[in-house]
C-alpha cells in the first residue's frame, strides 16, 4: 500500500495543484479552530498556575515559565493534534469515504489513475507542511492567551510573565514540538485515509469509519507521543 | 475486441462466476444482461480489474489483461470508459473538469485543447454550455449523459456501462441507449453494457450474453432472444404478465 502511496505521480504539476488545494482545506480553514482553543487554554493554563502556585519559596515569574513548557512540550503539539484528528480526520475519512461508496475512486482506477497516490498523496503533504505553521500559531496564541488571563485578573503583570516565558528557555523544545506535529500530521492524515479508503457499504459506513478514524487517530498519536518523548527528551 | 476465457471467481465460500468465456466485439453493442444477484457487475468487475479473478483470462485485442502488473494495466485502462451505475461524477469539479480530467491526467494536450475536446464531447450528449454545473446541480439523466462524455474524452477503444438505465424515465432511457449505439458505431468501440432492462435489449442488443446462476447461460442477438425456447431466458424476458401475452401473441402467429 506505501509503495502505491508514495509512487512518482503522473504528473507533478496535477499533484502540486491538489497540494494547494488540500493546504487551503486542511490548513487554513483550521486556522480558527486552533487559535480560539489556543488562547483560551493558554489562558486557563496560566491560570491554573497562579492559583497552585501559593508557596512564596516560588518566584512569580514561574507561572510564566509552566505556561511556556506546558504549551511547547505538551499542548500545543499534542492536544492540538488530538483537535486536529477530530477535525480533519473526519473531514479526510468521510471524503475518501463517500468517493468509495459512490463508486467515484472506482471511476478514478478504471481511467488508470492510481487512486491511492491522487487522492492521499496530496493530504500528507499538505498536513506535513501546515501541521507546523498550525503548531507555531499555536504557541503563540496560548502563550498570548495567558497573559490576557492574567491581565485581567491583575494576578502577574506583564514583565514578569514574559521574564518567566524566557527563563529557561531551550530552543530545541521548539524543535521537538515541530518533530512532534509532523509525525501527527502524517499518522492523522494516513489513518483516516485508510479508513475512508477501506470502507465498504453505503452512509451509515462511511459515518461509522469516519468515528474509527477519530478513535484511532487519538489513540496512535498518544502512543507515538509516549515514544517520541522518550526518544526525543531522555 | 474482448475475450474472456475460463473466468472464476469467488467471494469467500460463496462462487459468483463459473467458467465463463465469451467474447465481446467490436463495433457492436454488446450486452450482458440477468436478473439481480447472477453475477453481472461482478463479471464487468473482473474484467476492468477492479476485482482480481480466482482464474480465467481477460484479453483486450490479444493483450492478457490479467497476467499484467499495475503499471501495464494503467495504459489499458486509458483505453477504457465506463459509465457507472450512479454516473461517479467528481462532485467537487464541475462538468467541464469532470469530462476533461482523464485528459488532464494523461494527455500533452494544452488547456485550450483540452476545453475543445470537452465541448466536442458535452455536444455530443447533448449537453453544450452546461460545463460550469456541478453535477448536484444536473438530474440523473444529465448526469449519465456527462459520465458517457467522460468516458469518451479519451477517444476510448473499450466502452463500459453499468445498468445506464437506472433510475431513468422510459424516455431519457431510449436517449441514453440511442447515445450508446451511435457512439459506440461512431467511435468503432467494443461496448459492454450490462443491464436487466428488457427494453435496452430491444434497441440496443446486437450481441447478447445472459448470465444466469454465474454461468454463461445463453448468446445471441435480439432477435433470437426474443423467439428462445430456453426456459430460464423465457421467465426473464417475459418475466411480466403483458410480456407473457405478448409471447402468446407470438406463438399464435407462428402457429
Amino acid at each position: 500500500m506505501l509503495k502505491i502511496l508514495f509512487a512518482v505521480p503522473s504528473k507533478w504539476r496535477i499533484l502540486w495543484k491538489r497540494v494547494v488545494s488540500e493546504l487551503e482545506i486542511i490548513g487554513i480553514s483550521s486556522l480558527f479552530i486552533v487559535g480560539l482553543m489556543s488562547l483560551f487554554m493558554g489562558g486557563v493554563i496560566a491560570l491554573n498556575t497562579a492559583y497552585q502556585l501559593t508557596t512564596p519559596l516560588l518566584p512569580d515569574y514561574t507561572v510564566g515559565y509552566i505556561t511556556q513548557q506546558s504549551t511547547f512540550l505538551e499542548f500545543s503539539p499534542t492536544v492540538m493534534s488530538l483537535i486536529l484528528a477530530g477535525k480533519v480526520g473526519s473531514n479526510i475519512a468521510s471524503e475518501i469515504g463517500t468517493m468509495r461508496v459512490t463508486e467515484q475512486i472506482d471511476a478514478l482506477e478504471i481511467m488508470g489513475v492510481n487512486s491511492l497516490n491522487f487522492l492521499v498523496l496530496p493530504k500528507i503533504i499538505a498536513a506535513m507542511l501546515f501541521f507546523p505553521i498550525l503548531i507555531i500559531c499555536s504557541m503563540a496564541l496560548s502563550l498570548i492567551g495567558g497573559w490576557l488571563a492574567l491581565q485581567v485578573s491583575g494576578l502577574i503583570n506583564t514583565e514578569v510573565y514574559v521574564l518567566g516565558i524566557r527563563s529557561f528557555f531551550d530552543p530545541f523544545h521548539i524543535t521537538y514540538a515541530l518533530i512532534k506535529s509532523v509525525s501527527f500530521a502524517f499518522l492523522i492524515v494516513s489513518v483516516s485515509s485508510y479508513y475512508g479508503y477501506y470502507v465498504r457499504g453505503g452512509s451509515l459506513d462511511v459515518g461509522k469509519a469516519s468515528t474509527q478514524a477519530i478513535v484511532t487517530s487519538s489513540v496512535v498519536i498518544l502512543m507515538a507521543n509516549f515514544i517520541l518523548t522518550k526518544l526525543l527528551l531522555f | 475486441m474482448i475475450e474472456v476465457h475460463n473466468i472464476n471467481k469467488s467471494f469467500g465460500e460463496v462462487q459468483v462466476l463459473h467458467d465463463i468465456t465469451t467474447t465481446f466485439e467490436k463495433g457492436k453493442v454488446n450486452l450482458i444482461i440477468g436478473q439481480s444477484g447472477q453475477g453481472k457487475s461482478v463479471l464487468a468487475k473482473c474484467m476492468v480489474g477492479l476485482h482480481e479473478v480466482d482464474s480465467g483470462n481477460v484479453i483486450y485485442e490479444g493483450r492478457d489483461f490479467t497476467s499484467m502488473n499495475r503499471n501495464e494495466r494503467s495504459q489499458i485502462r486509458q483505453q477504457i470508459g465506463m459509465l457507472f451505475q450512479g454516473a461517479a461524477l467528481f462532485d467537487s469539479m464541475n462538468v467541464e473538469e469532470n469530462v476533461g480530467f482523464p485528459l488532464s491526467m494523461f494527455s500533452t494536450k494544452t488547456s485550450a485543447e483540452i476545453k475543445k475536446r470537452v465541448d466536442f464531447c458535452l455536444e455530443r450528449v447533448n449537453l453544450s454550455g452546461k460545463n460550469s454545473l456541478l453535477p448536484s446541480e444536473c438530474s440523473g439523466g444529465m448526469q449519465k449523459r456527462i459520465g458517457i462524455a467522460r468516458a469518451i474524452a479519451m477517444n476510448p477503444k473499450f466502452l463500459f456501462c453499468d445498468e445506464p438505465n437506472s433510475g431513468l424515465d422510459p424516455k431519457t432511457a431510449i436517449v441514453i441507449d440511442g447515445l450508446i449505439k451511435d457512439i459506440t458505431q461512431e467511435f468503432d468501440m467494443t461496448t459492454v453494457v450490462i443491464t436487466h432492462d428488457m427494453n435496452s435489449v430491444i434497441e440496443i442488443g446486437e450481441n447478447v450474453i445472459f448470465i444466469y446462476e454465474g454461468k454463461k447461460w445463453w448468446q445471441g442477438d435480439r432477435r433470437s432472444i426474443i423467439t428462445t425456447e430456453n426456459p430460464e431466458i423465457s421467465n426473464f424476458v417475459y418475466a411480466s404478465e403483458f410480456m407473457k401475452e405478448i409471447r402468446q401473441n407470438i406463438q399464435n402467429t407462428r402457429s
